[in-house]
């Protein structure tokens, strides 16, 4: 959510850099990768992996169910409740664990509905050019020129807050974004005389898309996925907190912060768990991407 | 497309004027279309106003009445006319929820939004700016991976998270500033000062590490050019290269991040305006979200739009303004 959150693959974009290179350079050598990266990446890279984990076994490791009542309200931590009870008496540690599923779970399927649409358009408007570029790049423009959240709120107010339109309008918003940033990396890679060859050559557009462009764009691409995610993640709880992301009783972190705020003015710090949760995350995600624009960006340099 | 534009024999206008005159057609456009969407988006609506209004259970003819009487039965573009015609003279029409007028509803509001993101930025922008020009002098130092470290926080904590830190710090355990910003009639500046103190902090919070960034970075850009050098070998101090030499080219850039920040304030209080309970349009406008009440939240999304857009469009013509090779054009 912060105002610096557009920016930050911005470097990469700049200057028109050899991206196949660094798609190799990503590519090949996956292990590799990891072993060479600093502390804060193989960290980060690890918690992402234990959350991904957390979310993917949910039911199995959770104690309880996920709206099921087991105690009475703001029990404090202990046996069996190891992190207490929240403000209906539903297990702290359950809500947490069935959080990272649905928060995480709906972040993900709608930054991929983002990529899916605003990359495929990015994409295209860089390798087609002319009028359907100019066309796209206004929409999308116009778009941009409502504040995101404020726009979301609006779509939200019109066509309500089910989980399916909540991911739609979001995605909607969110592929503004990606398409600018593909368009960009394309635009640079579009112009480049092994593209050109490819186009001589009389290889179709799809070719031209999959087998010459998209190699060359796809750690930036890559990169970008990473802090999309973490901008939907935040944008998500952000709206649950304010009652207007998913809808009780499934359990997410946003909406479990809000709910038990009032625990906060006694002292009780259990419901700044679920946000240093996210918190947790997105610096993790930040700490991996960094690794990756560096990478991306020093194979160039050599 | 800016070099063409300078490069061209001086018209009556001037080159600056010409632009400057785009940009603000430009804008004025963007409200135009952004005006549309809201009202647009609006008629999306399974059934209309009227049966919203009415509930089930209303007959026919009772709809149609209050359909006539609301306007719901002229064609599309003339109550697009209608409504943005009303707006122009400060009349949003009526809430659904309570019947009041919106306009007097979000008037109070807005100025309290207002008051609360000026307040921010009067303490985050010159500290910022100083502070990107201290990690820019000092690269490398403690400061600058200070200002590093802060980015990825204010990149990666939800607004709530570091709003509720700042609670439990210092309204909890330190008892300095009150957790709830309500505001009363009738209460001195003073009072509402210290009421809208962690709120305030928080925004600070938000958007102070992007500034200082952005101040940091255009310093640096500005350093790396010849003319510096050339200032340097003349034997001028440090502090007298970056304020007299690197500044002035610097502004630009600065200001379009100070000011693309300010409209990220009015916007993001949101977030920090439920935490604090205060008054604002955003808590508004998220209340009216809930209770679906379409009018209101038309007006607060065209009230924050057109900040938006007004802010954006200030920051381009100032930066306009700023840079010292548009200004003396040849």
């Amino acid at each position: 959510m912060s105002p610096g959150a557009d920016t930050r693959t911005e470097k990469l974009v700049a200057a028109p850099r050899d991206g196949a290179a660094a798609g190799d350079a990503l590519r090949g050598r996956g292990l590799a990768l990891v072993r060479e990266a600093p502390l804060s990446a193989k960290a980060g890279l690890a918690f992402i992996v234990l959350y991904g984990l957390v979310a993917l076994t949910a039911p199995l490791i959770a104690p309880f169910g996920e709206s099921q009542i087991v105690a009475a309200q703001f029990e404090p931590w202990g046996y069996p409740y190891l992190l207490g009870t929240d403000n209906l008496g539903r297990d702290m540690l359950t809500r947490l664990i069935y959080g990272a599923r649905n928060t995480i779970g709906i972040a993900a399927a709608t930054t991929a509905i983002a990529f899916l649409v605003g990359g495929t358009a990015g994409l295209l408007a860089a390798a087609v050019g002319g009028f359907l570029d100019q066309a796209m790049s206004r929409v999308v423009d116009v778009l941009m020129a409502i504040p995101q959240l404020v726009f979301a709120l609006l779509l939200l107010a019109i066509f309500g807050t089910s989980i399916p339109v909540l991911i739609a309008v979001i995605a909607l918003l969110d592929c503004t974004r990606v398409f600018r940033i593909a368009r960009s990396v394309a635009m640079n890679v579009a112009a480049m005389d092994f593209v050109e060859v490819a186009r001589l050559r009389g290889e179709g557009l799809l070719w031209i898309l999959r087998r010459e462009i998209l190699p060359a764009v796809a750690p930036t691409l890559l990169a970008e996925f990473g802090l999309r995610f973490c901008f939907v993640f935040l944008f998500i709880s952000s709206l649950s907190f304010l009652g207007l992301g998913l809808q009780p009783p499934t359990a997410d972190w946003g909406s479990m912060v809000r709910d038990n705020a009032t625990l906060i003015t006694y002292g009780d710090l259990t419901p700044l768990l679920p946000a240093a949760a996210i918190a947790i995350l997105t610096v993790a995600i930040n700490f991996v991407v960094d690794h990756i624009l560096h990478v991306a960006g020093s194979r160039h340099a050599r | 497309m800016v070099r063409e534009l300078i490069r061209r024999p001086a018209r009556p206008m001037g080159p600056l004027a010409g632009l400057v005159a785009r940009r603000l057609a430009l804008g004025l456009l963007t409200l135009f279309v952004v005006s549309v969407i809201i009202f647009l988006g609006v008629s999306l609506l399974p059934g209309d106003v009227a049966t919203e209004l009415l509930g089930q259970s209303a007959t026919p003819a009772t709809v149609a009445a209050l359909r006539h009487s609301l306007g719901l039965d002229q064609p599309l573009v003339a109550r697009y006319g209608l409504w943005l015609g009303g707006i122009l003279q400060g009349d949003f029409g009526t809430s659904l929820a309570n019947g009041r007028p919106i306009g007097h509803l979000v008037a109070a509001r807005f100025g309290n939004t207002i008051f609360l993101a000026s307040v921010a930025a009067l303490i985050s922008v010159p500290l910022s700016v100083g502070l990107g020009l201290l990690a820019a002098l000092y690269r490398g130092s403690l400061l600058d991976r200070t200002i590093n470290a802060l980015t990825l926080v204010s990149i990666s904590f939800p607004e709530f998270f570091l709003a509720y830190i700042l609670i439990v710090i210092l309204s909890m355990q330190a008892g300095l500033l009150p957790s709830l910003a309500t505001l009363n009639e009738g209460m001195g500046l003073a009072e509402q000062l210290h009421r809208i103190a962690l709120p305030a902090l928080t925004l600070t919070l938000v958007v102070i590490a992007h500034m200082m960034r952005m101040t940091r970075a255009s310093i640096l850009g500005v350093l790396a050019s010849p003319f510096i050098e050339m200032a340097r070998l003349k034997g001028a101090s440090p502090a007298r290269v970056i304020v007299r030499h690197a500044l002035p080219n610097a502004w630009s850039p600065i200001i379009n991040v100070i000011v693309l920040n300010l409209a990220y304030l009015v916007v993001g209080v949101v977030v920090v305006e439920v935490v604090f309970v205060y008054p604002g349009l955003g808590q508004l406008m998220v209340d009216s979200v809930q209770k679906r009440d379409i009018p209101v939240v038309q007006a607060c999304s065209l009230l924050f739009a057109a900040t938006f857009v007004g802010l954006n469009l200030t920051a381009d013509l100032l930066s306009m303004l700023a840079n010292p090779r548009l200004r003396h054009a040849r």
